[in-house]
């Protein structure tokens, strides 16, 4: 019993960073229907962006995860000027092949400027402590500060942000763009600037996934963000990409099956486990967990 | 109103408007036939900034929209409902209707358009709380004509209202035309059911192949030989 609450909560503590991260792939994919290859890359320059302020932060007598509000904005920064450098004079002129190279060439980019940039260098850098030891203990099983508050923020951030896509003008936005760009210029809404502000917005959410990674795993390393991203991508795809709660389920239950896979099987199974389902879940239906090919009426 | 003026679209190489002049003065009715293919929701579009002339001049109100961007002139007063309805599938009725007032801040000036559009389409109201997606075609086209009326226009271009549409329900978006032309919009209509466009315009402008081939009062083209030959099936 201990063990499956433990294994339970590692897998919500994993699916919780899997979520974030597969948020980001599936809101671009969803507005301009490109895999953004550049997104695992982002999570990388939040931990950077932690790494180097973190100390700051400490030394300004504050808290050490305050740094994230740092990389959020240096993550969203960017996200929105890969948009805005790279992908978009590549819409305009090339097709959807030209545009995922782009994105494949912005991570490769990405992770080598990184290496090029001495205080990085090749090897991998230790982040202090970011969340508080210790923890509460409930029935046999110990839940360190760490698991809960990822769990909880995830949770608080999905929350808010299902709900600034369905209440707000720039959300509504979002979606009317994801759906029918003409429709939507026709009805007065600026394109480019909404997809921009989607790169910030995903850009952003990584960004605090990458706190939580490394308040778990406490090291950043120039390709940190490659196999991360590489699964919260088959967590968006899972879900049904493009659709966000899509995304939400997918990182939970591609941590689920990670943590008990690595719990009951075998540690070396996880990956192979998590591509398994994703084949199962693929074959049955194809769009997705969530997804639904809803007929446009003519 | 709106003036057209020469304009010569391309896609590529293809020359799918080759110099056409259309006029729409204030309060006026104005429907625009064609087979298919012959460049009305070209017009349409460029009308819109989704696409764009090489050349000519399009004046809204004596104001050249070849600079203004796309998403910008429904602020100067132009609705258009495009062909195929273009609702929001995924969002509800209420939500494609406040889409319709994006540009809109004040809330209670959102909330009266969508009473009187609702009042217009008492339908829209029963299925507010419905995905459009899952509306009949006929409601679909309430949907998008209601959607582009919210920001209370001067001038709506419609294209195609009655396409696929049963006689009934084309019976129905043509008396809400009528009723939308009396209620002092100014409207460009394109349609393929000449009979029916003729029927409520004021004036037509018959397109053939990216030209302006016939022109006049709509009586006197519902009357003419060759339009009732090519169009009316007479
Ligand atoms: N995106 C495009 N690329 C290339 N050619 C196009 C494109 N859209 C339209 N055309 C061509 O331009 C011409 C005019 O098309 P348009 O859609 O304006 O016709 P239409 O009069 O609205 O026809 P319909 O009654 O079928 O809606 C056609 O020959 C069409 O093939
Ligand atoms: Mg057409």
């Amino acid at each position: 019993m201990s063990t499956f609450l433990q294994t339970l909560f590692v897998g919500l503590r994993l699916g919780s960073i899997y979520a974030l991260v597969a948020l980001g792939y599936t809101m671009v994919y969803g507005i301009i229907r490109l895999i953004n290859f550049a997104h695992g890359d982002f999570i990388m320059v939040g931990g950077y962006t932690m790494i180097f302020t973190i100390p700051v932060m400490i030394s300004l007598g504050l808290p050490g995860w305050v740094s994230v509000l740092l990389a959020i904005l240096v993550c969203a920064l960017v996200g929105m000027s890969t948009e805005l450098i790279a992908y978009r004079p590549v819409r305009k002129k090339g097709t959807s092949m030209t545009a995922l190279i782009t994105a494949i060439a912005v991570s490769l980019l990405l992770e080598n400027l990184a290496q090029a940039i001495p205080q990085i260098g090749p090897n991998p850098k230790v982040a202090s402590k970011i969340f508080a030891a210790g923890g509460v203990r409930i029935a046999d099983v110990t839940l360190d500060w760490t698991t809960m508050l990822t769990i909880f923020i995830s949770i608080v951030v999905m929350v808010v942000l299902y709900q600034f896509t369905q209440k707000t003008k720039i959300g509504r936005a979002m979606r009317c763009v994801s759906e029918d760009k003409s429709a939507s210029i026709l009805m007065g809404i600026n394109v480019n600037r909404t997809i921009v502000t989607t790169f910030a917005i995903g850009s952003g959410l990584a960004a605090i996934a990458a706190l939580m990674y490394i308040a778990q795993y406490p090291k950043v390393y120039t390709t940190m963000g490659s196999m991360l991203g590489l699964k919260a991508f088959v967590a968006a795809v899972l879900g049904g990409i493009g659709i966000i709660p899509g995304a939400m389920l997918g990182g939970f239950v591609i941590g689920l099956v990670e943590s008990f896979t690595t719990s009951y099987v075998s540690s070396s199974m996880a990956d192979a486990f998590v591509f398994l389902i994703l084949i199962i879940v693929l074959i049955i239906k194809p769009a997705g967990i969530l997804g639904k090919n809803m007929g446009e009426k003519v | 109103m709106l003036e057209i003026k020469n304009i010569h679209v391309y896609y590529g190489a293809i020359h799918a408007i080759k110099g056409i002049t259309i006029t729409v003065n204030d309060g006026e009715l104005v429907s625009l036939v064609g087979a298919n293919g012959a460049g009305k929701t070209t017009i349409l579009h460029t009308i819109s900034g989704l696409l764009r002339a090489t050349s000519g001049e399009i004046l809204l109100d004596g104001k050249n929209l070849q600079n203004v961007p796309a998403n910008t002139i429904i602020n100067m007063g132009l609705a258009h409902v495009p062909e195929g309805r273009h609702i929001f599938s995924r969002m509800t009725v209420e939500e494609n209707l406040r889409m319709g007032a994006y540009i809109i801040s004040d809330v209670k000036r959102i909330s009266d358009s969508m009473e009187r559009v609702y009042h217009h389409f008492p339908r829209l109201k029963e299925r507010a709380r419905q995905l459009g997606g899952t509306l009949s075609g006929g409601e679909q086209q309430m949907l998008a004509t209601g959607r582009a009326l919210m920001t209370d226009p001067k001038i709506l271009l419609m294209d195609e209202p009655s396409m696929g549409l049963s006689p009934i329900l084309v019976n129905e978006i043509f008396t809400i035309i009528e009723q939308l032309h009396n209620s002092g919009i100014t409207i460009l209509l394109v349609e393929q059911n000449a009979k029916k466009a003729l029927a409520v315009a004021d004036r037509a402008y018959v397109l053939e192949t990216g030209k302006i081939s016939m022109q006049g009062s709509a009586k006197e083209l519902a009357e003419d030989d060759r339009v009732r030959k090519a169009y009316l099936g007479a």
